[in-house]
């Protein structure tokens, strides 16, 4: 008989250890086997791409990332896997109202309740767009980090280390001081959740606020129109801003300086 | 049992060894001084010599009358409100007759006025720290206090009662130890929240307090516990140093990654008590908690009610740690 693999995350050994009682105490019902677990958010992403695991038992309280988020990173996974939610507590049900939507246990949990979350989880359809958005909307702020799955593998970049996006065709690609990644997700979407973050200087392109440094006039030439540019740190690479965009632009420095 | 209960209206007289009530008769009265002078002189400059005239008159008995109470204070407590305010008065008019005496022929007014007026000046004083005290009454604070009382994060309790489970199969005795730690917690968060405790309790509540959390986040959590200073016998409001340590563990160590070092320091230094509880400070971003200083302000407020301005609550970010200073003065039982 097949049995069920489940990755356990939860920041307090206690818990987790709990957690692996309740799966042995309901092997004669479900049959269940711990292919990992993970005492953070960040160890998650590492190592449940590798673990085949297709139940994940996610606490929504973990230090650097929290559970919600990672859900969210998560479902760019080509296998990935089926998350119930557990806290200690369901302020968060009452906050983010979507949640209750999604599977979710109390600590302390009960084994008949972890039972039924199993076999919902067995009988669900792979988590699609739909499971996406309601994470999205069960988010009380915006990410920390874009996620960008690769092959059986997910990259995260935080939000912080972002220089520009810019749109091209179907993707977004994100630059980094230190490199380049693709997305596929709207810059659109982008502005509306970073708002305070980036700022859009170019139909297609948002820059990170803290990262401007000055701006340049392009003198043109050819059949280039002068215009104006941002000088980012961290990058030599010059992004032309619109004329449409420019007003907008121009305030961010807070000194006025060009 | 002291409890701030002894101190609520009507029944306590001004406690004269507080630096708060003696500034606070010592300012009445000069205010008191100028309004008189306001009233009796058209002039600012006529007026100001007028203040300083009768300064020269009231001040020596008013500091003098400050200082006798000051000494009799734990005599002047055995009696009953009522009482102790005669002899405060009684206080008041032999130092001024006094003062009437010595400066003879400079004072202006006979010896009857002067008399009156010091003991309508020391009566309004009284009605004045009187209000002052059914301000800050038990009474009305009560309902602030059992709000904190209910306040313990339910995120810990939960947390906690799952750790107890995780342990129950596997290592029993400290599961039964988990439970008695967490029953010993909870009869102090439901217990009368007025009285007064000793510090040796307190510091066993948090050491229990500790124990459990110890036990849910192994070693993310270090303490180090600096107490061979520590004035056992000092006493305290209740439930003044367990939020404070909570505090430190739900906002300096739960949402950090790597180990947290939490600090308690407990010592007197001559007649003051100093405790310090300090956590890493992490930078606001993914995972940590906003705090709302709610607990910060309660606990302030309760050293107020019983300590007034003699107890002082501090808490600032320091390189990359947060740290919360409380001072009181030494208080014991005996």
């Amino acid at each position: 008989m097949n049995e069920l693999r489940v990755f356990i995350a939860d920041d307090e050994a206690p818990a987790r250890a709990r957690l692996k009682e309740l799966l042995a105490d309901i092997g004669g019902e479900l049959a269940t086997t711990v292919v990992g677990e993970s005492a953070s958010g960040l160890e998650v992403i590492d190592r449940l791409p590798g673990s085949q695991a297709q139940v994940l038992l996610l606490d929504i309280q973990m230090p650097g990332i929290g559970g919600i988020e990672l859900a969210r990173h998560l479902c760019v996974l080509e296998n990935a896997p089926a998350i119930i939610f557990v806290t200690a507590h369901d302020r968060h049900a009452v906050e983010a109202f979507e949640l209750n939507a999604l599977d979710y246990l109390v600590k302390p949990v009960r084994a008949e309740r972890l039972t039924a979350a199993l076999k919902k989880a067995l009988s669900a359809a792979p988590a699609g767009h739909d499971h996406v958005a309601r994470l999205a909307r069960a988010a009380t702020g915006a990410r920390e980090f874009f996620s960008i799955a690769e092959r059986n593998r997910i990259v995260l970049v935080p939000v912080g280390e972002i220089l520009f996006l810019k749109a091209e065709l179907k993707y977004v690609t994100l630059r980094t001081s230190a490199g380049e990644h693709l997305i596929e997700e709207p810059l659109v979407s982008i502005e509306r959740e970073f708002a305070d973050r980036f700022v859009r200087v170019h139909r297609n392109c948002l820059v990170a606020r803290a990262a401007i440094r000055g701006f340049e006039r392009i003198a043109g030439g050819g059949e280039e129109d002068p215009h104006w540019s941002v000088v980012l740190e961290g990058t030599p690479e010059r992004l032309p801003v619109s004329r449409r965009q420019w007003p907008v632009v121009k305030g961010v420095l807070p000194d006025g300086k060009e | 049992m002291p409890s701030i209960r002894q101190n609520s209206y009507p029944e306590a007289l001004p406690d004269f060894r507080n630096l708060g009530v003696t500034a606070r008769a010592l300012i009445a009265v000069n205010l008191l001084a100028l309004v008189a002078a306001l009233l009796a002189e058209p002039d600012w400059n006529a007026m100001l010599d007028a203040y300083v005239m009768q300064a020269a008159r009231f001040e020596p008995p008013l500091v003098a009358s400050l200082v006798l109470l000051y000494a009799l204070t734990p005599w002047l407590l055995r009696f009953s409100y009522w009482s102790g305010c005669v002899l405060i008065v009684a206080v008041v008019l032999v130092f001024t007759a006094a003062t009437h005496v010595v400066l003879g022929g400079f004072a202006a007014a006979g010896l009857v006025r002067s008399l009156v007026l010091a003991a309508s000046t020391a009566a309004v004083v009284l009605v004045y720290l009187r209000l002052h005290t059914k301000a800050y009454s038990p009474a009305l604070a009560e309902a602030r206090l059992q709000a904190l009382q209910a306040r313990i994060r339910p995120h810990f309790l939960f947390n906690s009662l799952n750790a107890v489970l995780s342990l129950i199969r596997r290592d029993p005795q400290r599961a039964e130890r988990t439970l008695e730690d967490l029953a010993d917690l909870f009869r102090a968060l439901m217990a009368d929240g007025r009285n007064l405790v000793r510090l040796a309790d307190e510091i066993s509540l948090i050491e229990r307090y500790a124990a459990i959390e110890q036990l849910r986040l192994g070693e993310r959590l270090r303490m180090s516990w600096d107490l061979d200073s520590a004035p056992v016998d000092a006493l305290l409001p209740a439930l003044v140093l367990q939020p404070l340590l909570e505090n430190a563990v739900y906002h300096g160590v739960e949402p950090g990654t790597g180990i947290g070092d939490v600090l308690v320091r407990i010592e007197r230094r001559g007649d003051r008590v100093l405790v310090r509880i300090e956590n890493p400070w992490l930078e606001p971003g993914p995972g940590t908690r906003a705090g709302n200083h709610m607990a910060l302000d309660n606990i302030r407020e309760r050293l107020m009610l019983f300590f007034d301005d003699e107890a002082r609550l501090e808490s600032r970010v320091e390189g990359a740690r947060y740290r919360v200073d409380i001072e009181i003065p030494y208080r014991s039982r005996a």
